[in-house]
């Protein structure tokens, strides 16, 4: 039988999620045995090559570019994993929803106490720079998701578990103590 | 016929950050630009917000270095709460926070060395890529993974034991520290079981360096020429020139040594320093307001520490920069490169503090908080891995934050990347119709020896994914290539 196949990535979050997933530490031997890593910041496969059993999914969409890969990874993963809360519910960036984008720019590159030469009161505008999202959306409210990990990020436990029990095809053993939501 | 070559970061980045090269009819590079293409505006969305809330919720930015950004906004809050800066808080808070920060440079620098750059000096620049990464190394050198994975551990076990979890933790408040550390939990750290002691993590930070130097003896042509260019360095050194990692005076010296901030209080950074803001990016371009726009950037992180400061204060990791200094003479080291040598060099000192202050007894009693008056505004600057990282916070009347100002390490960097894109692509596409293999890991590695945060992770694991289109100059695509 060949081995189960992952893919992971990350959308608009902070990469502490796969760091957490980093957090398994020696597990990763083992790991590397059990699974074939896919497309995923891992391992260097940037596009697809075969049809995935489990994707992994951090941060929120909060640009097309997100939504266009949280759409390829749907498409390409058979058991689709949101992991942490910016994949869950936005996160911390969503923040920034309720409050105009301009706003947010202003800010950065007008009233700045650090940007007293910008006298041209110039903001980004490059053609080179893609246009964001109004708001920061969830995963689920792009694609359907199957499972839950919540916590900022997840315990490298909670998803150590979570991946044997998809792997092997067992119920999860979660106890109390590895689910948090902080 | 005038080109453009796009390389374009697309996973983790989906689009956060580009190189853009343009070539004029004779194939000479005429511009290039790294585009950061990523815009979340914490600086206005935290406005509002409880202003103890700020420790916990930017570090958010980054979940790579989060202990840098909630150590920099607790030592912006310190000043807020009256606790004033560095030595005003208790020496267990200090300490205690010294310990966090130390053990974050150390996990953070490891999987930047092992993870990261260990597979381009292992496999080689021109390596396969489908086994130049971190999986490619477990199989082919299992040693020298296992103890890059083990350093981590050890480091971001340090972290949870000092802020409560290992991402995104909690141990830093205003004016202090929430705990202690048990003396149980001490005693694991110095004595536990093999590897996960201090002494051995001493010894794998001293082998590592001895094999970054064994590689350099093999492979000077290219640590020592690629992507060397003259630039003045900056970041915080202790009062008497120490390097200090946590807390300290503001310094920056040019390409030849000479002082060009002089040990200023970090409090009044703007009088000193000021951002440019460019249309083509997101990030911004920092600079010293004496020397202006041109001439005023700098460089911060490992080669801008060893550029900057006189010593270092423990004994393994001063023998270790006494063999760097002497190496450029004691000039200022100005070979991108070097980076790697400078980071595993700060990995010493770093393991060598963590053991210094596990046997301090003040981590393990003492008053935990300081109190005073309070203050409508603060600055907290510490050093975070990939360099200076700037907090600045101004609150109302009823502690809501009204004003935050950051300029994170990366930002630092930004103009030496674009140095660094503008050496590589001179060097190796000039003249050239096809764009090679080969020719975009040399742009990547040139990127890569900063260790941008770029949105605080971008290159994390492996290289950096790149997509390359070469364009006529009416904008036509005439060759598109993308790694894979």
């Amino acid at each position: 039988m060949s081995k189960p196949v992952i893919a992971t990535t990350s959308l608009a979050g902070c990469f502490g999620c796969h760091m957490s997933l980093l957090d398994i530490d020696e597990r990763i031997l083992p790991l590397i045995e059990l699974v074939e890593f896919n497309k995923s910041p891992i391992d260097d496969i940037k596009k697809f090559t075969k049809q995935c059993d489990i994707g992994l999914i951090e941060g929120g969409c909060s640009n097309s570019e997100n939504v266009h890969v949280l759409r390829e990874f749907r498409k390409r993963c058979n058991i689709l994993v949101s992991v942490g809360e910016c994949a869950i519910m936005g996160g911390l960036p969503a923040m920034r929803n309720g409050i105009p984008i301009k706003d947010c720019l202003r800010v950065a590159y007008l009233t700045g106490p650090s940007t007293t030469a910008n006298t041209e009161h110039l903001i980004p505008n490059d053609p080179e720079l893609p246009m964001m999202l109004d708001k920061v959306y969830p995963c689920q409210d792009i694609v359907k998701i199957d499972y839950y990990l919540p916590g900022c990020p997840p315990r490298a436990d909670l998803i150590w578990e979570m991946l044997i029990s998809l792997i092997k095809g067992k119920p999860a053993e979660l106890p109390y103590e590895v689910i948090k939501f902080d | 016929m005038g080109r453009k070559i796009t390389i374009e970061p697309v996973t983790r980045v989906e689009g956060h950050g580009k190189v853009t090269i343009h070539l004029d009819d004779y194939g000479n590079v005429t511009q290039t630009r790294l585009h950061i293409v990523e815009f979340r505006g914490f600086e206005r969305f935290v406005q509002g917000r409880p202003y103890w809330e700020m420790p916990v919720l930017v570090q958010r930015l980054c979940g790579i270095c989060p202990v840098s950004h909630h150590l920099a906004a607790a030592k912006a809050l310190d000043v807020i709460v009256g606790a004033g800066t560095g030595e005003g808080l208790t020496p267990t808070a200090e300490k205690m926070r010294r310990l966090m920060h130390y053990g974050q440079i150390f996990q953070s620098h490891s999987l930047h060395f092992f993870h990261l750059a260990s597979p381009d000096m292992v496999f080689g620049i021109d390596g396969d890529p489908a086994t130049r990464n971190i999986i490619g190394l477990a199989l082919k050198n299992p040693e020298l993974a296992v103890q890059g994975v083990m350093m981590r551990k050890f480091g971001q076990e340090i972290i949870r034991a000092t802020a409560g979890k290992k991402i995104h933790g909690t141990g830093a408040i205003p004016g202090g520290i929430n705990k202690h550390l048990s003396i149980e939990e001490r005693d694991e750290f110095l004595k536990g079981a093999d590897p996960l002691n201090a002494d051995r993590m001493i010894e794998w930070s001293q082998a590592a360096v001895n094999w970054f130097k064994d590689y350099h003896k093999k492979n000077r042509d290219f640590i020592d020429n690629y992507a060397v260019f003259p630039s003045n360095h900056l970041s915080l050194v202790r009062k008497d020139g120490a390097m200090d990692l946590y807390h300290g005076v503001l310094r920056a010296v040019d390409p030849e040594g000479n002082k060009i901030l002089h040990d200023v209080d970090y409090q009044d950074y703007l009088d000193y320093i000021d951002e440019e803001v460019r249309s083509w990016s997101y990030m911004k371009f920092p600079y010293l307001k004496e020397l202006g726009k041109s001439k005023g950037w700098y460089t911060v992180g490992p080669l801008g520490r060893l550029n900057t400061a006189d010593f270092i204060p423990t004994p393994l990791a001063q023998k270790e920069f006494e063999e760097y200094k002497a190496y450029t003479k004691g000039k200022p080291n100005n070979m991108s490169m070097h980076m790697h040598w400078a980071r595993l060099i700060e990995i010493l000192h770093s393991a060598e503090m963590m053991k210094e202050l596990l046997i301090d007894p003040d981590i393990v009693s003492g008053e935990l908080v300081t109190k005073g008056e309070k203050r409508n505004q603060g600055v907290g600057l510490i050093e975070a891995p990939r360099g200076t990282l700037f907090h600045h916070y101004e609150i109302n009347g009823k502690d809501q934050v009204i004003m935050a100002n950051l300029i994170v390490s990366t930002t630092n960097n930004n103009q030496p990347m674009n140095e660094a894109v503008n050496y590589v692509a001179k060097n190796y596409m000039t003249g050239q119709d096809e764009i090679t293999e080969p020719m975009m890991n040399a742009v990547e590695v040139g990127i890569r020896a900063y260790d941008p945060c770029l949105s605080c992770a971008t290159h994390a694991f492996g290289q950096m994914p790149l997509e390359f289109s070469l364009f006529n100059s009416r904008d036509e695509l005439i060759d598109f290539r993308r790694r894979s």
